[in-house]
């Protein structure tokens, strides 16, 4: 083990015998691009609906509940894909979850939603989990369209208007703690606080 | 020609001019079955928040506001989430009447009786829609009002 480490070591640190600086640095910087793209353009590709519901699992189950929502269709015609909410936009955020999220691949390979009655009794664990992540960002993917600052609360129902204008304006609460089950159908709340 | 086979011809002619003479009142109203009617528009529902009266004691209140994609099933009870009892103090939305922790024998739960879970069994929203058909109904008071009046 040592001694392979070494021949690496002992071939990265001698000089290139027969390719140029200039192509190193150059192929190196295209070959770099080359790479970045690719990656880029996968990473994106699975950050689609289309990529999402390709599996049953979630074609079936939570896509479906999502349609008869205002986050899928609504007078405006602006709507929310499944990555929106799943997914933090920015880079560092967007590649942590990514790399979580590559248990629900092997969830995935291995089946363990893959019959309604699996995934109805699995249903409070999957959603405990997105609650809390909504949680401990502070609804940030909510927050990505649903701007506080921009709430008119004159547009608001008296009720939205009250609680907005108190409790999340103070920051006592966030928009998870009520706003549970709007995309998707709850599980049995009863151990659930604020139910 | 027998005298059945004319009876049943002219009966059938009655029949048919009857019907062509009185319209009828289907869903689909008085365009011809060739046609295709026009749907009413889906009126709006109220979201105003505010208290309506009740025609008399023992109607179930309607509900001043919308209610779409309320989820009421074994799982959860979006209602009550902020109408039972435990939920009305951060809520402050009317409780639940006490009515409905009480079993069919008169005995108090700690939750919402199951016969009083489904609340749109009895609670509905109301919508901008114009009546279809003039409301007739008169308030008790109205009646006792012309009792009084009368004598």
């Amino acid at each position: 083990m040592k001694r392979w480490l070494l021949d690496w070591w002992r071939t990265l640190s001698t000089p290139s015998k027969y390719f140029s600086p200039g192509f190193l640095t150059v192929g190196g910087f295209i070959a770099g691009v080359i790479f970045w793209g690719a990656f880029n353009t996968a990473l994106e590709a699975t950050n689609t609906e289309v990529f999402c519901i390709s599996c049953h699992e979630m074609h079936n189950n939570v896509y479906q509940e999502l349609k008869p929502t205002i986050h899928y269709t609504n007078r405006s015609g602006v709507r929310a894909t499944c990555p929106d909410c799943h997914v933090p936009h920015e880079w560092t955020d967007k590649i942590a979850r990514k790399m979580q999220a590559s248990k629900e691949v092997w969830g995935w390979v291995f089946g363990t939603i893959n019959t309604r009655e699996k995934f109805l009794d699995k249903r409070i664990e999957l959603a405990k989990r997105e609650w809390l992540r909504l949680k401990t960002n502070d609804s940030l993917e909510c927050r990505n369209c649903h701007d506080f600052q921009f709430m008119d609360f004159t547009r608001q129902s008296p009720r939205a208007e009250r609680d907005h204008a108190t409790i999340l304006a103070s920051g006592e609460k966030t928009c998870i703690d009520c706003h549970k089950g709007i995309a998707h159908k709850l599980p049995d709340m009863a151990d659930v606080k604020g139910w | 020609m027998n005298l059945r086979y004319t009876t049943t011809i002219l009966l059938f002619m009655l029949v048919s001019v009857a019907a062509a003479e009185r319209s009828i009142d289907a869903m689909r109203g008085d365009s011809p079955i060739s046609e295709e009617t026009a749907p009413p528009r889906m009126p709006q529902e109220e979201n105003t928040d505010i208290k309506r009266g009740r025609n008399y004691p023992m109607q179930p209140p309607t509900i001043p506001h919308k209610i779409d994609g309320y989820q009421v099933d074994l799982n959860s009870n979006k209602c009550l989430s902020c109408h039972s009892r435990r939920r009305t103090e951060e809520s402050q939305a009317p409780m639940v009447s006490v009515t409905h922790y009480m079993d069919r024998d008169g005995n108090f739960l700690a939750e919402v009786s199951p016969r009083r879970y489904f609340c749109n069994q009895c609670h509905v929203t109301q919508t901008n829609a114009r009546p279809l058909v003039e409301n007739t109904f008169q308030d008790i008071d109205e009646i006792l009002k012309k009792r009084v009046n009368a004598q």
